[in-house]
């Protein structure tokens, strides 16, 4: 179960999505999430679920894999959907009992918002499942260098960035080892009352903590061993250099913005 | 074999067991193909292969942390999937102790942290607190720690304390997986003593996971190799280093002793066997002296 969680994760294959320079894709990523939430209109809708599916099959990481990275959300999908349904309060009324009325507009915005969401989300973890945290850090690291003019620690924070994805897996496996030990112990983490469960986290709370720390002070030797003084000087083994792929990428990213933003001025379909 | 199988209801019985991981994506991976073991009272066995080749796997079905893919698990008769068994009693008598299980390690003292299984058993607290006492002293933890913090202990200490967490649960089958990993010799060879010992007390089945050919060489009544998720041999280690070719192709081998016998009788030395082992290797020569001599 502690498995499931895909968020931030790598998916090995082979494709062009993955072949993209990672600043291609960062930025894709940001315009995307952004044209999410200034379209208006149902094409916009029919657009962004279109250049994202596109994506998605471009990418060829599985589509079940990439739902599965919903499950952490789907709490909060859940409370926008009801919060929408029933706090709307415009259009014809459809249905009410007791204090609770609900308008078709009000299922129409849920529907809307919960889409936008899912999109949001899907959207995100694309990136992340064809990017390595190498070379997303990389990406970052070149794509917003402009920074370090107003002194922005733009090395150290893309370092900070990719070594806490890099340990999401590791602490997960960890989580899943520690977990396993105690069960193995008879600790229960699945039944009880709600101050037993917390109870039963202490065992598996503490054995992560140390770890994590032991983790963390086995890296900082490791990378002073390697003399790591920085930012300053630091040269790459495969730097970042646009290729044909990236500029169509780019092109096409453009097309997307281009057709989204027009999309709004189209009369009909509001 | 047969003196094994005459009793199942005493025996961990897997049958046509497969595990798959991550079904369905980039990284699934058929870590069990079709094992099919019994695995019987008081045997000492050791499980070797390499890395990747489903020891840990295997090992997480005994007691019911993992669950096949498909195929059964029998423990004492009962199948160990079946939706009524009780998979935490199953833990009490299936024990595995993890690798580095010193990083499982969380209470404040050392004898609480050794309650922990025992505790979770529900026994008495009189009982409970017997069979800690009696399981830091079968891994040799001197009374002066029994109040320390279990983080405060050196290496060694720290990873006898937390099979002693596993044995408080006086378990009929103990499982432990690579217990000396990262040890130096000394710290192995006492908790491998120990493990000899506890096994030599009866009543217990020992399974040893391990890649040192010489420590289950020397411990093991019977060697289980994996091999990419298969059972590649299993018999005595005798039975087993004979195959050491094949082994090596795996990218295991024998013993060095193995080795060494095999180039003696190469050279003419009339050993009557290969050793498996220092001390048979010894009485072989011995042997072999004194029959030339006379």
């Amino acid at each position: 179960m502690i498995r499931d969680i895909t968020i931030g994760q790598y998916y090995p294959v082979d494709s062009p999505i993955h072949r993209l320079d990672p600043r291609v894709k960062l930025s894709a990523t940001m315009l995307y999430l952004v044209s999410l939430f200034v379209f208006s209109g149902y094409l916009g809708y029919v657009l962004a679920i279109a250049f994202v599916a596109v994506c998605v099959k471009l990418s060829r990481v599985p589509f079940r894999y990439i739902v599965r990275g919903l499950k952490p959300v789907l709490m909060l999908l859940i409370i926008t959907l009801l919060f929408n349904i029933f706090l709307t309060k415009q259009g014809t009324e459809l249905a009410s009992f007791w204090i609770f009325h609900i308008y078709d507009e009000g299922l129409i915005t849920a529907a809307l918002m919960g889409l936008r969401l899912v999109l949001l989300v899907i959207g995100s973890s694309l990136m992340t499942f064809t990017t390595t945290p190498n070379q997303l850090t990389d990406g970052l690291e070149k794509g917003l260098r402009g920074l370090k003019v107003i002194h922005v620690p733009v090395h150290e924070i893309a370092m900070m960035m990719s070594i806490a994805l890099r340990f999401i897996p590791i602490l997960v496996e960890e989580t899943d080892k520690i977990m396993k030990a105690q069960q193995a112990r008879g600790a229960d983490f699945e039944s009880g009352k709600l101050l037993q469960r917390v109870k039963a986290l202490i065992p598996l709370l503490v054995p992560l903590i140390v770890s994590a720390f032991r983790r963390a002070s086995d890296l900082a030797m490791a990378m002073e061993a390697r003399c790591y003084h920085g930012g300053e000087g630091r040269t790459k083994m495969k730097p970042l250099h646009y290729k044909k792929l990236d500029y169509v990428g780019y092109l096409v990213l453009a097309g997307y913005l281009g057709l989204v933003i027009g999309s709004s001025f189209v009369p009909f379909l509001k | 074999m047969d003196a094994q199988r005459r009793n199942l209801k005493e025996c961990m019985v897997l049958d046509h067991v497969n595990y798959v991981y991550g079904a369905g994506t980039a990284y699934e991976k058929h870590a069990l193909q079709d094992i099919n073991l019994v695995l019987g009272k008081n045997e000492f066995i050791g499980l070797i292969g390499h890395t990747g080749s489903g020891k840990s796997t295997l090992i997480q079905h005994l007691n019911g942390l993992l669950q096949p893919t498909s195929g059964h698990i029998y423990y004492k008769g009962n199948d160990i999937g079946a939706k009524e068994f009780n998979k935490k009693e199953l833990r009490s008598h299936v024990g595995l102790v993890f690798q580095y299980p010193e990083h499982q390690l969380f209470e404040t003292t050392v004898v609480k942290d050794v309650a922990f299984g025992p505790k979770n058993m529900g026994l008495p607290q009189l009982e409970v607190d017997m069979r800690v006492f009696a399981a830091l002293k079968e891994v040799g933890i001197s009374e002066e720690l029994y109040d320390a913090s279990p983080f405060e202990l050196s290496g060694g200490q720290k990873r006898r304390v937390a099979i002693a967490g596993v044995l408080a649960m006086r378990p009929e089958f103990l499982i432990l997986d690579e217990p000396t990993a990262g040890l130096d010799p000394r710290g192995r060879d006492e908790i491998l003593d120990r493990i000899a010992e506890i096994h030599a007390e009866g009543n217990r089945t020992v399974i040893l996971v391990s890649h040192s050919m010489e420590d289950v060489a020397k411990y093991a009544t019977r060697l289980i190799v994996m091999n990419k998720g298969n059972v590649f041999a299993d018999g005595s280690p005798r039975e087993v280093f004979e195959l050491y070719r094949e082994l090596e192709e795996i990218g295991l081998a024998a013993p060095q002793v193995t080795y060494l016998s095999e180039r003696l009788r190469e050279a003419g030395v009339a050993l009557a066997q290969n050793a498996t082992t220092l001390a048979e290797a010894r009485e072989l020569l011995l042997a072999d002296w004194k029959g030339g001599s006379r």
